[in-house]
């Protein structure tokens, strides 16, 4: 039998992701996933630097340039990183590649694994039709389940949503 | 005694929910999942889970450095 009153309570949630990097692609897609396993109805619009996060090969960056608050836990204390040393070359994969062994020692998920599970429990991905043009990206190399729409297709969910977010 | 036990043991947030959801669905009304983890974030977030989407939280425990959770599927 149809429970009406759990159809009365579903919940709907939107993100705006605008950032792509390895470490801003984790806030949207641990609500994401999480919200979709608490029954929230999920919707992901893909903006800007967010995009990349679509593509089928995802090959995520992260850098300590301009960030004074990243500390990397180091022979138990903090190490941060001078912008002057953050630009120097091979410094920024050298960052991103202690930050992908740090997330893998400490049981976090990758970026890959929780988009993964994001797809399997439904949650909607739009990405930016404006912004496939923008950057000249191209619908192949994206991957099969991401939907295409603009503003207003992100507003339609948004103005229904019980959450929305900017990340 | 747990119908089904779910090993997120060394995994962190948000994968324990993750995975308990994904258990969850596999598994009939009434029947209880019995979830081992790590992660002492994992005791809020599992009383979270389960206030939002009914399914029961029957016990919420640790033993050592291991916190078990048991949940009864609405």
């Amino acid at each position: 039998m149809l429970d009406t009153g759990e159809l009365e309570n579903a919940k709907s949630m939107s993100i705006i992701v605008t950032k792509g990097s390895l470490d801003w692609a984790y806030p949207p897609f641990i609500l994401g996933t999480t919200a979709a396993a608490m029954d929230v109805d999920v919707t992901m619009f893909f903006t800007f630097y967010g995009l990349p996060l679509l593509k089928k090969d995802m090959n995520l960056k992260f850098t300590s340039l301009g960030n004074p608050a990243m500390e990397m836990p180091m022979m138990g204390g903090h190490m941060a990183m001078p912008n002057m040393m953050s630009m120097l070359p091979g410094v920024g994969s050298m960052a991103g590649g202690m930050m992908k062994s740090l997330i893998k020692k400490k049981g976090v998920a990758s970026i890959p694994e929780l988009r993964e599970a994001a797809l399997e429990s439904d949650v909607k991905m739009i990405g930016c039709q404006m912004t496939l043009d923008l950057f000249e990206y191209d619908r192949k190399d994206m991957i099969d389940e991401m939907e295409i729409g603009g503003a207003a297709t992100y507003m339609e969910k948004a103005l229904k949503a019980d959450v929305n977010l900017f990340i | 005694m747990a119908d089904q036990l779910l090993d997120a043991k060394g995994l962190n947030c948000p994968l324990p929910i993750l995975k308990a959801k994904k258990a969850l669905k596999g598994m009939d009304s009434g029947q209880v999942l019995e979830i081992q983890s790590t992660d002492p974030g994992s005791v809020a977030d599992f009383a979270a889970f389960c206030n939002q989407t009914g399914n029961e939280l029957m016990s919420s425990g640790s033993e050592g450095d291991i916190y078990k959770f048991e949940i009864k599927k609405r």
